[in-house]
């Protein structure tokens, strides 16, 4: 355990989405955070969560919840940790039920766990005109039901959806009694929460320098935030972990899906990021200070979501020599066989692997051609996009004409293959009037 | 003046929100973020991705922690769950933006510590 200063207080980022590793929660809870932050929620996650729900109403949160509880349930029964998350997902009041059962069940008693919802924009769609196949729709909501839980005693916070970085923001207002128009100090702790939201991505995950001088990836580092009641703060990672805690990769991750930095919109403040001072401290340790802050935008912000469809896709490697042009005559196969039968293909889509698929554009073929090298193979993914699931299913059954009738030395990369047309979803953001979002958010408390 | 790929000059992190990409280019010091500024222009971002981007491309800077943001309209095939792309979030594009060839002042080049910097390969078989 490290010796704490008095009146920091320790922030760790355990979660950066559904399916992140668990391996670095460990490590945090054994250099000790006052409290586990668990960002669970992508814009799409609820999309999932949705599907889950439709098939049996107790689900609709992230299944991992009750292993993150397992892991912490120790400091958190012994009081040193709380844990706040929005794993909720669609249905946080099941998740709180199930977390207070497994508690039960462990012979854990006396954990009091909240549960805030309020966010699903479903109930009120007359009134904001949601289209009558929605899938989901929820608005962002800000710090202050997870203050309010926190504030009543609360040691596990499970929320649905809540702004990131209003996560961790919150555990900061309750601690050190921020006013809720401080904006300068809101902000801070917005830039906080937006550094550890992403678990190692601030430790040297996806970080484009010299990636290769991390260490061992299979134990990253995750962050841990030691923040000052003015604001500032310390972005380091437990002591023996990988990865690595510079001005350099805190940077990368600060602007990471921000869009304007000058005014990065939070439903609890609006925080100028090109404020932000960054001092390498050396030793995995950043200090991050001088942060500005601007009112909160007068909207919540809400993301709707959409059928859009099925896509099928094919996937079909040709060796050198031509590759490329074998690949894409098989392309323009499936094209003539969907115009043969009649199937409606509202978009086509191409990408060649090994030669463009994730570059496209920006990829010159004429400068490989001009210097003479040919792909040792080239991989054409085509894929299509129909209003009807069969459609997207049936074009699927053309390719596999192209074994014995296409162009020479076809081969389907692996055993993956033909696994079925994938439902398509289109997603929106709207403003959404806090009034008539407000008077439906609701704290519940249990205690196991 | 040299012409090199940015690659060589600066770092990169994308991102996405619905249909939108975000891109940000990382320079190591105040001159070659000075130099970025002059070359690396909205308009030659949006004329690098070519069809891949059907919206406007908007330009931020960022001087304290000498970064330039872009944020690509109608980039990204529909968004996440709609696009037909691979690469349907736009995880990859930073490193396509690394591709862009720039002319930059020869001493920005030199002093350029990612410069000719490459990951070493390790080809031992795995499970061996």
């Amino acid at each position: 355990m490290i010796v704490q200063d008095a009146g920091v207080i320790r922030l760790g980022g355990g979660q950066g989405f559904y399916g992140d590793g668990h391996a670095g929660v460990g490590p945090l809870l054994e250099a000790g955070v006052d409290y586990l932050i668990c960002e669970a929620l992508a814009e799409l996650t609820l999309a999932i969560l949705a599907k889950d729900r439709r098939r049996d109403e107790s689900l609709g949160y992230t299944r991992d919840l009750p292993a993150y509880v397992a892991m912490a349930a120790a400091p958190i029964v012994e009081g040193s940790t709380r844990l706040i998350t929005n794993a909720g997902g669609i249905n946080p009041v099941a998740a709180g039920r199930a977390v207070v059962e497994g508690l039960r069940a462990a012979g854990l008693h006396g954990v009091k766990v909240a549960t805030v919802v309020g966010d699903d924009l479903r109930p009120h769609d007359a009134g904001l005109g949601l289209p009558g196949d929605t899938i989901f729709a929820a608005a962002y909501l800000g710090a202050a039901p997870i203050v309010e839980a926190l504030d009543a005693g609360a040691q596990i916070v499970i929320t649905g959806r809540v702004a990131d970085a209003s996560l961790f923001l919150a555990p900061l207002v309750h601690e050190f009694g921020w006013s809720d128009d401080d904006w300068d100090r809101l902000a801070a702790g917005v830039t906080i929460g937006h550094l550890l939201e992403c678990s190692a991505q601030v430790t040297g995950g996806n970080y484009s320098g010299d990636w290769w001088n991390l260490g061992d990836f299979s134990a990253p580092g995750f962050p841990i935030a030691e923040c000052a009641p003015d604001g500032t703060a310390v972005i380091t990672k437990p002591p023996g972990t990988g990865g690595r805690v510079s001005f350099d990769t805190v940077r990368e991750q600060l602007l990471y899906e921000v869009h304007d930095p000058a005014a990065y919109l939070n439903p609890d403040v609006t925080a100028d990021f090109t404020s932000v001072q960054l001092d390498d401290l050396s030793d995995d340790r950043v200090r991050v200070h001088g942060v500005a802050g601007a009112p909160r935008p007068q909207d919540y912000k809400g993301l709707v979501c959409t059928p859009a469809g099925y896509s099928g896709e094919s996937r079909l490697a040709y060796p050198w020599p031509d590759a490329e042009a074998k690949a894409r005559a098989a392309a323009r196969f499936l094209v003539a066989r969907a115009d043969a039968l009649g199937i409606a293909v509202l978009e086509w889509h191409e990408e060649y692997f090994g030669l463009d698929a994730l570059g496209g554009p920006t990829v010159d073929l004429d400068a490989a051609d001009d210097a003479g090298t040919e792909p040792n193979e080239v991989m054409a993914r085509v894929v299509w996009r129909c209003a009807d699931r069969s459609d997207a299913s049936r074009l699927a059954r053309e390719a596999g004409q192209l074994g014995l009738g296409g162009p020479p030395m076809v081969t389907p990369f692996g055993r993956a293959r033909d696994t079925g047309p994938t439902a398509l979803m289109s997603l929106a953001a709207i403003p959404v009037a806090r009034d008539l979002v407000d008077p439906g958010v609701r704290i519940g408390l249990e205690v196991s | 003046m040299a012409t090199v790929q940015l690659r060589d000059l600066c770092g990169v992190r994308s991102g996405d929100k619905g249909d939108r990409s975000d891109l940000s280019l990382f320079a190591d010091d105040e001159a070659t973020y000075s130099a970025l500024r002059e070359v690396v222009t909205a308009e030659v971002v949006r004329s690098h991705f070519g069809t891949m981007v059907q919206g406007p491309v908007t330009r931020y800077e960022v001087p304290n922690v000498w970064a330039l943001k872009f944020v690509l309209e109608a980039a990204l095939g529909g968004g996440g769950p709609r696009s037909l792309r691979s690469d349907n979030l736009g995880k990859t594009l930073g490193a396509a933006l690394l591709r862009l060839e720039v002319d930059v002042p020869d001493e920005i080049v030199r002093a350029s510590a990612r410069r000719g910097r490459r990951a070493p390969v390790d080809r031992t078989p795995i499970g061996s």
